[in-house]
């Protein structure tokens, strides 16, 4: 495996974490829809209709973790509220998907299937517009971007930073799933929305409309790979990781923070939205359980798993949590989340680097990452990831356990 | 006494005709077999004879009083047979020689108010020394008198319900005080005037009722964020996996109460007592073990903390999973924690929720006194405040790190005795706690344990305020909305050390 | 180019053998843990001498706590199954799932089931909205689902088998008799639940319902709590005023987690249940077992099946019950209990056995042709049947008052199984719909026959 990895590597060369991502977009928006669509069934290379929905579903985790690692991975951001954000786009879409519905729910109403139920007589107002499909596109991006920027705006200007701030995200998600669940609100409660059709007139239920769809959502991760490489590369990308480390001093410096991390913040909210509006279709239901402040806590999860600070590594990391989840609960119900714990455990304790550092390729901003951490902890060159890169220790007070740790390799980083 | 072959009868039909016969008998063994009866306490053996069981679980003949070896099963009965007993049993008591048991019954009987009762209640009333019960009696039957002819005894009515205060009468007055319902026009001064000076205590006795609710809700707030103001508020370790050790405090508690039901049933419903020590150690070795086994290696990385506590959690809560089962477990309430008190009219505050108040104001002084008053707090505050210099002094922070995460965790234990007494023990318990325990500490003032007291009892009394208004939804999300605001004010929480520290978390 | 195509292709094989079934067999812990279940891991041969049955309940998350045993309780009918020898010389292989409490998850879940390990028939879901996650996954692959819980009605689908109650099989009745001489004459109704769609129907359902009986709006307060509510303070505190003056019932569809709450502080603030009964919908013997009875004695819970039930059937179906939970050794050991989702369960299985030894064949068209025909002796004690029109049970009610032992003590049943409505006369936009899968309607939801019958197209 090693050898093959390494020729591969320097085949890509410093590419690396835009050639994996190439790879999986390439699969998912092309590989996988010709296997399904193309290839007979008979075939060995035959993907099947429901391994598609995983595969696309997977594919928009990804994305989400890959805006996840904008903010944590390079700005030090830990957000507990992406998955209000992911949701947001999601009910956004799903709107669209319910208005389109038409006639043909239960009740043949003009109105969707809740509303009569709950003896609604028209269409409350924010729900003017999602007839049009472009307006829910617009709306998926929008509703979380305005949402993250004028909390972020408060935030970031407060300066509630770390611990404090993922708390704070994390009460938000709360209160908005709160607010989801009830019936009155009129986002169809516990029940969410449901029972799709078809969009922009294909019907969902064809396997076509799903191999396209999946195949969408490879070129959505491949576009929000191009984005956030494009911002963590340009001088605000710079600014931000520097923000990171040491925030007081790039203040110092004369930079206005608060209005580099509301851009990458912003920014990964609408892309999170983005995902979401293609993962419902997909899945065909949008409910405010995704809202739970543990799915938040998942995704920093998909992204540590990965790597964080690399990009690529949060996709990895998401493709292979959620391809776990899906494979374990089939194959050992009672005991996949004994697995999935300890993966948790382990590789936050282990693998600080996630996969990415397991395989070889630690990226160069994770070694500064060392800097943005409390000081105590002595950093141990040997385990950086790639030594041309190591930065001198920035920080010297030993602390007893973290240098016991460090044998381990645990803080290493 | 032949009524008592009803009970041998498994119809509810005839169980039914047997109370009502025995209430008319005017025996006076009737009211200890109706009082067994609704007390579940009453036997029928094969041979048919009734039994009753004695407070010490021997069972003794229902006629004779003898002790009988027999056993028999018990006498079922239904809501249908336990309103007619309440009555009869009221009746019979209305004349017992203690008074206690009379204010019983004519609460009772004023709750049922049947007509055919308002003249055994006056005749009570002539007889009546007690003050407490004459002016039960008063206002019972005054509810009766709104309705009179004479106008003499409707404003007699009206003054004995302003004298009782008696709000739950209140829309009753309210038809007197209109004029063609109410020809007298005293009657309806007098009525509009009790109907004011009801609602001034309507008012104060719905604030008082939303400060001592939200007392309760405040004390199980903090009781769950308390272990979660040490470990994270004093270590910075985001525990997520907090919630989980209080439910497995919870589930200590649960354990020890199986063991007093096996091997001690004499003391069974001391469990509760044992229990506190049990939740607090059990919680604490496993406080101790992942601090040992997986927290040690992440101080100093807070957001990393919480990932792996994360995965903690997922852990815990299928191990309790796997050993106990999906569903939840049954913790009783002790006898002496079961029932209420009556504060004001309609205010009553149960006594568990009493003990969990008490119990929180204990536990704070336990953290305070550990904290403040022994060596172990001396050296968690010298590592928390300064730990190169802490371990220059000669101490061994790897130990206290150990022992404050330990206690951290078993002060969490103890919230779960508690929170074991008011709802459900099952794996998801911690699920539930995790995120308003982590909001307490942070409003707060992380590193401020005087903050999460402040906190909690300050969110649990906005929660209260706001819940009649908004309704439990809303008012809850309001309550989040006005933390976050808070926050923003004041980003280091409520009782935050002002100045340079602020940068560092 | 040739480079980068192998490079695609070798990855997405990877990704297709990581995410497949085929492994070596799981460890042993995990076979005691399902031990049915073991062909699970085997791909879908259509040559292969088992049939497959789906198991679709969440064993982790919110809804384990309630969907755990009625995976047990359908692995269980499995085996007795199988002891019988099977269906058509074939054994029944259980697959079971996790769908983790993951509303999503549980349409993933549902159409590998169908799709790839090709099952004959789903038993699953609990809640409302894992349903309707999942229906459009079985009505697309023409799956078969049986669903045993009790829900809000409403709905009636080609590929679901409904053998929980509806809401006349349970609420009306219930509400019938606490309105009765009997069961206290209640004036006065608090209506009182979990914000979700089956509480809030059903309150619906029952508003129209005490309107047709004559009772104003101001004698009915609806009250709606979050998810996981554990403080009931406030909420009791109002009932109590609002019942003063008349004779009062809480009719509570409060959710499983927050019913301890509800009832510790009913109980410790004086509310007796012969002054105020509170009757469930939601509360059966499992959830019984995790709350302290003394408190509730006397309260009232409506069910289609109480454990309590003294019949021949249901001796057999509680002996065999802990007789599997003792084999399996399955955590509660002899405190578990059987309750209605169970019987549903159980019934839902024998039927589906009994259509496909019928039908010959497991093919899902001809089994649910034969399904809609079936009756079955119930634990309940009465002959019961799937209709075959609205593809629900026909249920007797059953009216129970808690006991100290956790039981609930009968106070009042049926004569005889009430035939399901899946559309309630109560609800003026459901009222004139009609659920007929046979011909001439065919239809799930309709307010007039799909297809014309002989005598409309001779009158034409």
């Amino acid at each position: 495996m090693t050898p093959a990895l390494a020729r591969l590597r320097a085949w890509l060369g410093p590419h690396l974490n835009t050639g994996i991502i190439a790879i999986l977009c390439v699969i998912v928006s092309i590989v996988v829809p010709i296997c399904n669509a193309v290839v007979p069934e008979s075939s060995a290379l035959h993907v099947p209709d429901f391994f598609v929905t995983v595969i696309g579903k997977l594919t928009c985790y990804a994305i989400v973790a890959v805006a996840m690692d904008l903010v944590w991975g390079y700005a030090g951001i830990l957000s507990l509220c992406h998955a209000l954000f992911f949701a947001l786009g999601g009910y956004a879409m799903g709107m669209y998907l319910m208005r389109s519905i038409g006639k043909q729910g239960m009740y043949a109403s003009d109105l969707p299937d809740f509303m009569v139920f709950l003896d609604w007589k028209e269409l409350p107002w924010y729900w003017y517009g999602f007839d049009h499909f472009w307006f829910a596109a617009l709306m998926a991006l929008l509703v979380p971007g305005v949402i993250a920027y004028v909390f972020g705006f408060f935030a970031f200007r407060s300066r509630i930073g770390g611990v404090y701030f993922s708390i704070v995200t994390q009460a938000l998600t709360f209160a908005a799933m709160l607010l989801f669940f009830r019936n009155a609100t009129g986002f169809g409660g516990n029940n969410g929305l449901t029972d799709f059709k078809r969009i922009l007139g294909y019907p969902l239920r064809e396997p076509s409309t799903r191999a396209v769809l999946c195949a969408l959502a490879g070129a959505g991760l491949a576009l929000a790979y191009a984005l956030c490489r494009a911002v963590v590369g340009s001088r605000a990308g710079r600014v931000l990781t520097a923000m990171r480390d040491v925030e007081p001093k790039v203040r110092f410096c004369g930079y206005d923070t608060v209005r580099y991390k509301l851009f990458a913040w912003t920014l990964s909210a609408v892309l999170c939205g983005f995902a979401g509006a293609l993962y419902v279709p997909q899945v065909g239901i949008i409910n405010p359980s995704e809202m739970q402040p543990s799915s938040s806590v998942e995704i920093a999860i998909w992204v540590a798993v990965g790597g964080r600070g690399t990009l690529a590594g949060a996709a990895i990391g998401a493709l292979l949590v959620n391809g776990l989840k899906s494979w374990l609960t089939a194959a050992f119900p009672a005991a996949w989340l004994y697995v999935l714990g300890t993966l948790f455990v382990v590789v936050t304790l282990a693998m600080p680097g996630g996969i990415m550092q397991l395989i070889g390729m630690g990226p160069r901003a994770w070694n500064v990452l060392s800097r943005f951490r409390t000081p105590g902890v002595k950093v141990d060159a040997s385990v950086v990831g790639s030594p041309s890169s190591a930065p001198p220790p920035a920080v010297t007070l030993v602390d007893d356990k973290a240098s016991s740790a460090s044998a381990g390799g645990a803080a290493g980083s | 006494m032949a009524a008592l072959g009803g009970f041998a009868q498994l119809s509810g039909d005839d169980v039914a005709h047997a109370v009502r016969a025995l209430g008319e008998s005017g025996d006076p063994r009737a009211i200890r077999v109706l009082k067994a009866l609704r007390d579940a306490e009453l036997y029928v053996d094969d041979a048919s004879h009734v039994l009753i069981r004695d407070k010490n679980g021997a069972m003794v003949d229902a006629l004779s009083g003898a002790p009988v070896p027999a056993s028999g099963h018990a006498a079922t009965i239904n809501n249908e047979i336990r309103r007619v007993l309440d009555t009869l049993i009221a009746r019979l008591e209305l004349k017992s020689p203690d008074p206690d048991e009379r204010l019983e019954a004519v609460g009772e009987l004023a709750r049922r108010s049947n007509e055919e009762d308002a003249p055994a209640m006056r005749d009570a009333l002539e007889h009546e020394k007690v003050r407490s019960v004459r002016r039960a009696l008063v206002s019972a039957l005054a509810e009766g008198d709104l309705a009179s002819e004479d106008p003499k005894r409707r404003l007699g009515a009206v003054e004995a319900i302003e004298e009782a205060g008696a709000l739950g009468l209140a829309p009753k007055l309210a038809a007197l005080t209109t004029a063609p319902a109410e020809p007298d026009p005293a009657v309806r001064a007098a009525a509009s005037r009790t109907i004011s000076s009801l609602h001034r205590k309507q008012i104060f006795v719905d604030g008082a009722a939303d400060v001592l609710y939200g007392m309760s809700t405040g004390s199980i707030l903090l009781l769950s964020a308390l272990g979660l103001a040490i470990t994270f508020g004093l270590m910075r370790v985001i525990n997520m996996a907090h919630g989980e050790l209080v439910m497995i405090g919870a589930y200590a508690t649960y354990a020890t109460q199986v063991f007093f039901h096996e091997h001690l049933p004499v003391h069974e419903s001391l469990y509760l007592v044992a229990a506190v020590p049990v939740a607090l150690v059990a919680s604490m070795l496993v406080g101790a073990l992942l601090e040992v086994a997986v927290i040690r290696f992440l101080y100093g990385r807070p957001l990393e903390t919480l990932l792996a506590t994360y995965g903690l959690s997922l852990l815990l809560i299928q191990i309790v999973r796997s050993i106990f089962g999906a569903q939840n477990v049954l913790v009783e309430n002790p006898p002496w924690l079961s029932g209420g008190t009556e504060l004001f009219e309609d205010v009553v505050i149960p006594y568990n929720r009493m003990a969990v108040v008490v119990f929180t104001a204990v536990v704070v002084a336990f953290v305070a006194f550990v904290l403040r008053g022994t060596p172990l707090g001396l050296r968690v505050r010298a590592v928390t405040q300064n730990r190169p210099m802490a371990a220059c002094m000669g101490i061994s922070t790897a130990r206290v790190d150990t022992w404050t995460f330990a206690l951290g965790c078993g002060v969490g234990g103890l919230g779960g005795v508690a929170l074991s007494q008011l709802g459900n023990v099952g794996p998801e318990l911690g699920q539930g706690v995790i995120v308003d325990s982590f909001l307490v500490v942070v409003l707060g003032g992380v590193g401020k344990i005087a903050g999460s007291v402040v906190a909690a009892f300050g969110l649990g009394i906005l929660n209260k305020v706001l819940e009649p208004i908004a309704g439990a939804v809303l008012g809850k999300i309001v309550v989040l909305l006005a933390v976050i605001l808070v926050i923003q004010k004041r980003p280091q929480g409520l009782f935050a050390p002002r100045g340079r520290s602020v940068e560092a978390v | 180019m040739r480079k980068w195509l192998g490079v695609a292709v070798a990855c997405a094989q990877l990704i297709n053998v990581a995410c497949s079934k085929e492994e070596p067999p799981k460890p042993a812990e995990e076979t005691k843990a399902a031990p049915s279940s073991s062909a699970a891991m085997k791909p879908a041969a259509p040559t292969s001498n088992t049939i497959k049955v789906g198991i679709l309940h969440s064993l982790s998350g919110t809804m384990a706590i309630s969907e755990t045993s009625l995976r047990d309780v359908a692995l269980m009918t499995i085996d007795e199954i199988n002891a019988k020898g099977g269906l058509l010389g074939k054994k029944l292989e259980a697959v079971v799932v996790d769908p983790a409490s993951n509303w999503p998850l549980f349409a993933e879940k549902a159409r590998e089931l169908l799709q790839k390990d090709g099952v004959a028939v789903v038993f699953g879901c609990w809640t409302s909205v894992s349903r309707k996650s999942v229906l459009p996954v079985f009505e697309e692959l023409n799956g078969l689902l049986f669903y045993p819980v009790q829900y809000e009605g409403e709905e009636s689908s080609y590929n679901v088998f409904y053998t929980g109650a509806a809401p006349n099989q349970q609420a009306i009745p219930a509400v019938e008799y606490l309105m009765s001489e009997k069961g206290g004459g209640a004036k006065r109704f608090v209506l009182l639940g979990t914000d979700y769609v089956y509480p809030r129907t059903t309150n619906k359902i029952l508003r129209y319902f005490l309107h047709s009986k004559n009772v104003s709006d101001d004698d009915i307060k609806e009250e709606y709590t979050p998810f996981g509510h554990s403080d009931y303070q406030t909420i009791v505190a109002e009932i109590k005023k609002f019942a003063q003056g008349k004779r009062t019932t809480v009719i509570s569809t409060i959710n499983g987690d927050s019913n301890v709450p509800f009832y510790k502080e009913l109980a410790n603030q004086g509310l007796k249940a012969q002054d105020i009964p509170v009757v469930a919908f939601s509360v059966g013997e499992e959830e019984l077992r995790g709350i302290d009875t003394k408190p509730l004695l006397g309260h009232l819970a409506a069910w289609n099946y109480f454990m309590s039930i003294d019949t021949p059937q249901n001796k057999a179906f509680i002996a065999e019950w802990k007789d599997y939970v003792k084999a399996q050794n399955l955590p509660g050991g002899d405190k578990r209990v059987t309750n209605d989702p169970m019987e549903a369960t159980y019934i839902g299985m024998h039927m589906w056995a009994q259509a496909v030894e019928q039908a010959g064949t497991t093919d899902v068209d001809a089994v649910r042709q034969a399904a809609g025909y079936q009756t079955f002796m119930s634990p309940s004690g009465f002959n019961i049947s799937l209709d075959a029109k609205n593809h629900h049970l026909h249920k007797p009610v059953f009216i129970g008052e808690v006991q100290a032992n956790g039981q609930f003590q009968i106070v009042w049943k049926t004569e005889g199984p009430i035939r399901a409505q899946a559309w309630s006369p109560f609800i003026p936009e459901s009222s004139k719909k009609v659920a007929d899968w046979t011909y001439p309607w065919v239809c799930g939801n309709c307010t007039e026959p799909k297809y014309a019958t002989s005598d409309a197209v001779a009158k034409r």
